[in-house]
């Protein structure tokens, strides 16, 4: 599902955020990404995004060659990735349900069915009864879970977490990752990005290790 | 365009003959959710507006008055043209003769004024026609039979061969020992053509100036929302938005500011309409004329909505094709 073969980024300025990376990981899985802070992990996810380019290296998502997709074709890519992000991203002028439809809407959904989709995503996440809230009532970790249920809506094939369980307590850090590994268990591809290492190696998931933009841990995921 | 409950793969071949029916039921789909993409922006941006009702209100004011005011003067212009076209364009000499001057000595003049070159032609208007003439277009019939001898004196209107000469002419012709006056009627007709050709030429010097006013202002406007909504687009980008979606409700955004601007330019035209109509029926009365005021007409009237509406287009469009491109997600 995400291949990398020997893929560097180097910013402008001469900084190399990742350098040779080699890896693999196949269609279901779901692993961890982990480091210190600085080691690469978000660049990672965003060259898999697209929102960064690599410098060198190919990488193939779901069997597609990211260098040959152009400007026009980010946004098509990107509807098969469902993506959370570490500041949560949410729109604060909008309830939780429209923040929750937008995918659907962006892909020209039905009101029908977006409402179908959109309760059945907050139920997964548990919030259905937070659908007409504004994100601004909600707690740090009801925003991640919006945040969560907007990643999974469209019912991508590619799930991406950077740093989903951020600075909350242990408790609810667990329940955010086991709500990952219940989407992986209905065959998403799953890639969370953590550096909570004490809760991440309790769970049955292989774990990746960059040091400085290089990758010395895969954790049993082949390399290419 | 994602189709629902299907990957975006590229297209298979077609394959057996079922293959062309769902081609054609993707389309439908896909103009299906094509449509309802446009109808749920199009009354979006109008919420938009309508949620933020002050500002909202000045852009359009501000819109309707750079619009009503090359529209209002068109108007009047119009109007003034009107009253000038219900006269002949061309103009000629009057000769009223003198008192003591006959009917036969008016002809035999007549005549020899047929043979100057620089006159084309001379109509003869003798002191009973006159008299007749007056009778029938003043009305007043019967005082004219009181009186015991005609006071009309007999005219020749003699048209010019070369209307660039009619000056040096009407200076020869008021020196004939039979003419008491030569007067040429429409030479101001002609002078108020020219001011009309020259206020018309003004008008749309300042109606081009406001048009370029009008794109800058839905541009602005258009580039602080853009800028308020810098999340919005961040979000929409990283989710799979396209381009097209990202600019749509900007676009509706422009084309509602055109329209509500170009419809308040139409009240505030017809407003001033009926403050002016009253006055100018009361003018056209003492001038015994049934001149009738006309307010803008519904080509008029299409013709500004469609200039509103192309204005904020054009004005959003370029407002989003310089600013919307500086927002990527990081």
């Amino acid at each position: 599902m995400i291949r990398f073969d020997n893929v560097s980024k180097r910013y402008p300025g001469g900084y190399e955020a990742l350098s040779g990376l080699n890896f693999h990981l196949p269609r279901g899985q779901m692993a961890f990404l982990t480091g210190h802070s600085g080691a690469g992990k978000s660049t990672l996810l965003k060259l898999i995004a697209l929102i960064e380019r690599a410098n060198q290296g190919q990488i193939h998502i779901d069997g597609v060659n990211l260098a040959r997709v152009g400007r026009r074709g980010i946004p098509y890519l990107r509807r098969k990735i469902g993506i959370t992000f570490q500041s949560h991203k949410l729109l604060f002028d909008r309830t939780v349900f429209d923040n929750v439809a937008l995918p659907l809407v962006i892909s020209g959904y039905g009101t029908a069915e977006i409402g179908r989709r959109v309760r059945a995503a907050l139920d997964k996440v548990g919030l259905l009864g937070k659908e007409r809230a504004y994100p601004i009532t909600l707690s740090g970790g009801e925003q991640q879970r919006v945040g969560i249920a907007r990643a999974v809506v469209n019912k991508p094939t590619l799930l991406l977490a950077d740093e989903p369980t951020g600075n909350h307590d242990p408790e609810l850090s667990r329940e955010i990752m086991q709500l990952f590994a219940q989407f992986n268990q209905v065959g998403v591809t799953v890639l969370v990005a953590s550096h909570d290492l004490d809760l991440i190696s309790q769970m049955p998931h292989p774990i990746l290790r960059l040091k400085q933009g290089r990758l010395i841990e895969t954790g049993g995921i082949p390399e290419t | 365009m994602k189709r629902p409950q299907r990957t975006t793969r590229a297209p298979q071949p077609p394959q057996g003959p079922g293959a062309t029916r769902r081609q054609h039921l993707a389309l439908n789909q896909w103009l299906r959710s094509y449509g309802r993409l446009h109808a749920q922006v199009f009354i979006s941006s109008l919420g938009r507006l309508y949620r933020n009702p002050f500002s909202s209100l000045l852009t359009t004011a501000v819109i309707a008055i750079a619009l009503a005011l090359p529209s209002g003067l068109l108007v009047i212009l119009d109007n003034l043209q009107r009253l000038n076209t219900t006269w002949d364009g061309s103009s000629s000499i009057s000769l009223f003769m003198r008192q003591t001057t006959s009917d036969a000595q008016t002809d035999r003049l007549a005549n020899e004024l047929k043979s100057w070159p620089r006159i084309a032609a001379v109509h003869i208007i003798h002191r009973d026609q006159a008299l007749e003439e007056f009778r029938e277009l003043s009305g007043f019939g019967e005082a004219l039979n009181a009186l015991e001898e005609n006071p009309l004196p007999g005219v020749l209107v003699v048209k010019p061969g070369n209307p660039d000469e009619t000056e040096a002419l009407l200076d020869d012709l008021g020196r004939l020992p039979e003419v008491e006056l030569a007067q040429i009627d429409l030479q101001w007709v002609r002078r108020f053509g020219t001011l009309m050709d020259i206020c018309r030429r003004g008008i749309l010097v300042v109606g081009a100036l406001l048009a370029i006013a009008v794109l800058l202002i839905v541009g602005n406007t258009i580039r602080l929302d853009i800028q308020n909504r810098r999340d919005e687009i961040e979000v929409s980008k990283l989710i799979g938005g396209t381009d097209a979606f990202i600019r749509r409700p900007f676009l509706y955004i422009g084309l509602w500011y055109g329209l509500l601007g170009a419809l308040l330019a139409w009240i505030l035209v017809s407003l001033g309409f009926l403050l002016i109509d009253a006055p100018a029926r009361q003018l056209a009365t003492l001038y015994d004329s049934s001149f009738l005021l006309a307010g803008l007409s519904w080509q008029g009237i299409g013709i500004l909505l469609l200039t509103g509406i192309g204005l904020g287009l054009a004005g959003s469009w370029l407002a989003v094709g310089r600013h919307l491109d500086d927002i990527e997600p990081t």
